[in-house]
């Protein structure tokens, strides 16, 4: 089950520690970073209006069309920028120290509140609408980059030894090393991470296409912000017609894109043995056969002979063994005192931001963090309670498999903020209505990562172990109690952190939503950092964001990384 | 030009060391090493698993910097990769999603070869070492024996004027290795290779007196070193002929043979004056194997170099074996043969709980499990934490060797029953109070 490659887990030795001087001043960073955009976004224009979306049908290919050019702008740009920050963090010890903590804290900024920096940074310099475009460009990058620079900077790490002294001695220089070693171990891993970038991309397409920053008003043309002004209106015709584009768009993309690349990329696979059952595309079988294939194969086998021979002239081999007790680089430490003024100057900035900030709203702020918290354990624990006995069965039985993955994985693949206006119509008359609503969407954004998890923890199970307990004659709850249950907790934990991330990103949209022409917010931080988004308070945006970042770090440190740990050192199968 | 050794020296090694420092502690894996290869000759590092060999070689082709000395290739300095030697892998380390052609194709790529030469090129190579017809297959499509036929053909492509070879035949089945070791030496004698010379690390006495010129035999703790013996028998060699067995015997005399007096053999205790002899890393059930198995042999002894056929495990298993027999007074070597003491035959015909009886008397003469012991009655509870006793180990040993033996002990003590072990709170306790332990201080 290769989603379980995602990587939003670090590898176990970084969770070894807990915390470092490292991430005080990579939260110190950020903190400074946020304020540099707040201080941007005082002098952007005071008033903007964006273009009209037009609910016509008719005009949703165009729209779909748009959205998807954003995501693919914003793909290569999380691709660049996994395969630069991956590669620096896994080949320098000195820059790993503060990258992996670095991306780590990232992960855990909701995709608002990079907004004022980026929109407003921008459109500061840039025109109105080149900059409203790069910004959303930009936010959908926020939610697909992170998980692909964890998986290829994993991959770096665990590239056999043999196999790096066998490019070593036989002088493959930096490029070849790249195509013919690096990419290739990576490649699974690469793919399956793209998957999920997409699908994040997918979730919070609508916050990325449509925003309002106090009376600065942002909209692109697209299918997010079609869906989103058809919430707004109520209006469901629209809603519908936009989640059947959206669907085929996903479907689409499976069919034509990802299953192919996943049916190619099998030849990159580690072992020494056959796979049971590799990953079959009919589309892939269909073009790789065509004459047009073979056609531009030769083609292009004559450009990479050509372009491989230039790259090989280009970059000789660094034979030579480094020295010992480097050289002090003076472009280094410029570069080091820079970064250190401006964490210190902007951190400064900041923290005289935040105490402009009431002791009220920083009680709204606690009672809003907690409230998330319950949230998010809620929608954790409904996940855990249906995913476990239904990925069990999956992963234990193939004729339910056969019924219930194709189910499972077309439904995975439906962002769960484009059927949650859906969702508010029914929630929304009831008492708590939206907070059921929000934990609903929180578990409907995170679920699947338990679920696909537990699937492939149940199909690990061995074999002889099932018989054992069999033999014993165990009974059906000592059974789980002494073989599923320990079976799969680490892999229940490694789905558990993604899926805890990635609900506490989710509140953002789950608490504060436009619906029918109202404004509905529940108590959270999530809440509250939308609200400071759309009211320009940037002082309780900056207030708000750092609290959540501070809270995602502390539980996933406190809590998750020793349960990781335990889950490792006595549970792990192997 | 192979046969024939020439007066030429090729690669030079000078004092060379290999030094790793973990905390206070440093652990020599290679020690002042002088090595001279000449054109022509095929030589062949012998040692048991951690005499550093393998470490030799990767300073030697230039994939490690050593902490001193100096490599000379044809006079001059290495300051990296050595452009002129390639490796054959013990674990081919073939690419695995690039088939027998691409695998060899790349390594002539990397030099930037122009395609029409480099395609007749890998494929001559592929078709020499037998491989005609699998040229478009995968490693994983292929045997052991094929996919290193895969890593020569790669190894050679390159036209290398020194090959290594890092234990190549160690990872195939016996019928693989000789076959493969048999066209080797045909290519080799035959001058149809531009190689200059070969360089082979292996622990397989016999292979070596098969195939090279010269042996160099290493020790470990430090690795070193310790004896050098030219093979001047004429290929192909006869492995049955009296000449060849008393070589082999020659070499095995120099890499077990040497018998040492008890505080040697033992070694001290950590803290202690003097060297802290490691235990071999090896299960109790293997052990006891072994000597039920000599308990049934004429005389109850065997040639220790056929023990790995006869068992069909691998050689550095049957090192490890012997060592832990000889240490626990089981049996002795003498001769390249390994026999069994009285006590060993005891130990072979008793009980499951004599066994243990047996083993634990010997067990607390050793003076690391002495110290251990001794360590733990004066501490509280009789017990301690597994990464207390590391630390304590780690004045002695490098990290990852002071958890191994950490390891060692904890399982002969287990087994013995002087020694339990709680995993859910990593503490080791003593069991039963040790006759009158004699201080260690």
């Amino acid at each position: 089950m290769g989603l379980l490659q995602n990587t939003a887990v670090p590898p176990r030795d970084r969770l070894e520690r807990s915390f470092t001087a490292g991430d005080f001043i990579v939260i110190l960073f950020i903190v400074a970073l946020l304020y540099v955009g707040a201080r941007l976004a005082f002098n952007a224009p005071a008033f903007i209006e964006g273009p009209q979306i037009s609910l016509e049908p008719a005009t949703l290919p165009w729209y779909t069309l748009l959205s998807v050019g954003r995501m693919l702008a914003a793909y290569f740009l999380s691709l660049l920028f996994t395969l630069t920050y991956g590669r620096m963090a896994a080949y320098n010890r000195r820059a790993e120290a503060i990258l992996m903590p670095l991306l780590d804290i990232l992960q855990s900024v909701p995709i608002l509140s990079f907004l004022p920096i980026v929109l407003l940074g921008l459109s500061a310099f840039l025109p109105q609408r080149i900059a409203a475009e790069l910004a959303s460009i930009v936010l959908i990058f926020t939610s697909q980059a992170w998980n692909m620079t964890f998986g290829w900077y994993q991959s770096l790490t665990t590239i056999p030894k043999e196999l790096r002294e066998a490019s070593a001695i036989f002088r493959l220089n930096a490029w070849l090393r790249f195509k013919r070693l690096e990419l290739p171990f990576a490649m699974i891993g690469l793919i399956w991470n793209s998957i999920m970038s997409w699908a994040g991309g997918w979730f919070f397409l609508m916050a990325a296409e449509i925003f309002t920053v106090g009376s600065k008003d942002f909209r692109l043309p697209g299918l997010g912000a079609y869906l989103q002004e058809a919430a707004n209106q109520g209006d469901f015709r629209a809603i519908a017609f936009g989640l059947a584009a959206l669907i085929t768009t996903i479907v689409a993309l499976d069919q034509f894109v990802w299953r192919p690349l996943l049916a190619w990329a099998d030849r990159f696979k580690v072992e020494m043995v056959e796979s049971d059952e590799p990953p079959t595309s009919w589309f892939y079988d269909l073009i790789h056969a065509s004459r047009l294939f073979l056609w531009a194969g030769s083609l292009f086998a004559q450009a990479n002979e050509k372009f491989d021979h230039w790259m090989i002239r280009r970059a000789p081999i660094q034979a030579d063994w480094k020295e010992n007790g480097s050289k002090l680089n003076w472009k280094l430490v410029a570069f080091y005192v820079l970064i250190g003024i401006f964490i210190l100057y902007g951190g400064y900035r900041a923290v005289e931001m935040l105490f402009s900030v009431p002791w009220l709203l920083w009680g709204q702020i606690g009672v809003g963090v907690l409230a998330t918290f319950l949230r998010v354990s809620v929608s954790l624990i409904i996940a855990l309670l249906w995913t476990i006995p239904v990925g069990v069965a999956i992963g234990t039985n193939r004729r339910v498999a056969a019924v219930l993955q194709p189910i499972v994985q077309v439904t995975a693949s439906v962002p769960a903020t484009a059927i949650f206006p859906v969702l508010l119509f029914f929630f929304i008359n009831m008492t708590g209505g939206l907070n059921i609503a929000a934990i609903f969407l929180m578990l409907m954004g995170t679920q699947w990562y338990l679920l696909f998890n537990v699937i492939a923890g149940a199909s690990a199970i061995p074999q002889d172990l099932k018989y054992t307990s069999a033999l014993l004659g165990l009974s059906r709850w000592e059974r789980w109690r002494t073989l599923i249950l320990p079976a799969l907790f680490p892999y229940i934990i490694t789905g558990a952190i993604t899926a805890s991330g990635g609900a506490w990103n989710a509140s953002i949209v789950a608490e504060y939503v436009h619906f029918g022409g109202q404004t509905l917010f529940a108590t959270g931080i999530g809440s509250l950092i939308s609200q400071a988004t759309a009211n320009g308070n940037y002082p309780l945006l900056l207030a708000s964001t750092l609290s959540m970042i501070v809270a995602v770090v502390l539980v996933n440190r406190l809590f998750w990384r020793r349960l990781y740990k335990t889950a490792e050192e006595k549970y792990r199968m192997e | 030009m192979a046969t024939n050794t020439s007066t030429t020296p090729l690669l030079k090694l000078r004092h060379v060391q290999q030094i790793y420092t973990s905390g206070q502690r440093r652990f020599t894996a290679v020690q002042d090493v002088n090595l001279t290869i000449f054109e022509g000759e095929f030589v062949a590092l012998l040692g048991p698993s951690g005499c550093g060999k393998s470490t030799l070689l990767r300073i030697i082709t230039g994939l490690q910097k050593p902490s001193e000395g100096t490599v000379l290739y044809r006079d001059q300095p290495l300051r990296g990769v050595n452009p002129h030697a390639t490796i054959v892998f013990q674990t081919f380390a073939l690419f695995p999603w690039l088939s027998v052609f691409e695998n060899v194709d790349l390594a002539l790529k990397a030099r930037d070869i122009p395609a029409e030469i480099r395609t007749p090129r890998a494929l001559d190579l592929i078709d020499r070492v037998g491989l005609d017809g699998f040229e478009t297959a995968y490693p994983r499509e292929l045997s052991g024996g094929m996919r290193q036929k895969v890593g020569f053909a790669r190894a050679m492509a390159v036209e290398p004027e020194l090959l290594c070879l890092d234990e190549p035949f160690s990872a195939l089945d016996v019928l693989s290795a000789e076959s493969l070791r048999g066209e080797l030496m045909e290519l080799w004698t035959s001058g149809s290779i531009p190689t200059k010379a070969i360089l082979m690390v292996s622990h397989n006495i016999e292979e070596a007196v098969f195939m090279a010129d010269r042996i160099v035999v290493m020790d470990k703790e430090p690795g070193r070193i310790i004896a050098e013996v030219k093979v001047e028998l004429p290929h192909p060699r006869q492995r049955k002929s009296d000449e060849f067995q008393r070589v082999v015997d020659e070499v095995y005399a120099m890499l077990a043979g040497q018998t040492e007096s008890e505080a040697v053999e033992l070694g001290s205790a950590p803290g202690e004056q003097g060297h802290t002899r490691a235990l071999p890393k090896i299960a109790i059930s293997d052990l006891a194997g072994l000597l039920e198995y000599l308990a049934e042999l004429p005389n109850d002894r065997q040639d220790i170099y056929r023990l790995p056929e006869e068992l069909n495990v691998d050689p550095n298993h049957i090192f490890s074996l012997t060592e832990a027999a000889e240490i626990l007074g089981f049996a002795y070597v003498e001769k390249g043969d390994i026999i069994l003491t009285s006590l060993g035959e005891t130990f072979a015909e008793a009980s499951i709980q004599a066994r243990k009886e047996i083993f634990a008397t010997r067990i607390r003469r050793l003076p690391l499990f002495r110290w251990l012991a001794t360590l733990l009655s004066h501490s509280e509870n009789r017990a301690l934490d597994w990464d207390v006793i590391q630390t304590a180990l780690e004045l002695e040993f490098p990290r990852e060797e002071a958890e191994k033996q950490l390891d060692t002990l904890i399982n002969w003590g287990r087994y013995a029953e002087l020694l339990s072990y709680n995993d859910d709170r990593e503490l080791v306790y003593l069991e039963t109070p040790l006759p009158a332990p004699q201080s260690v201080r």
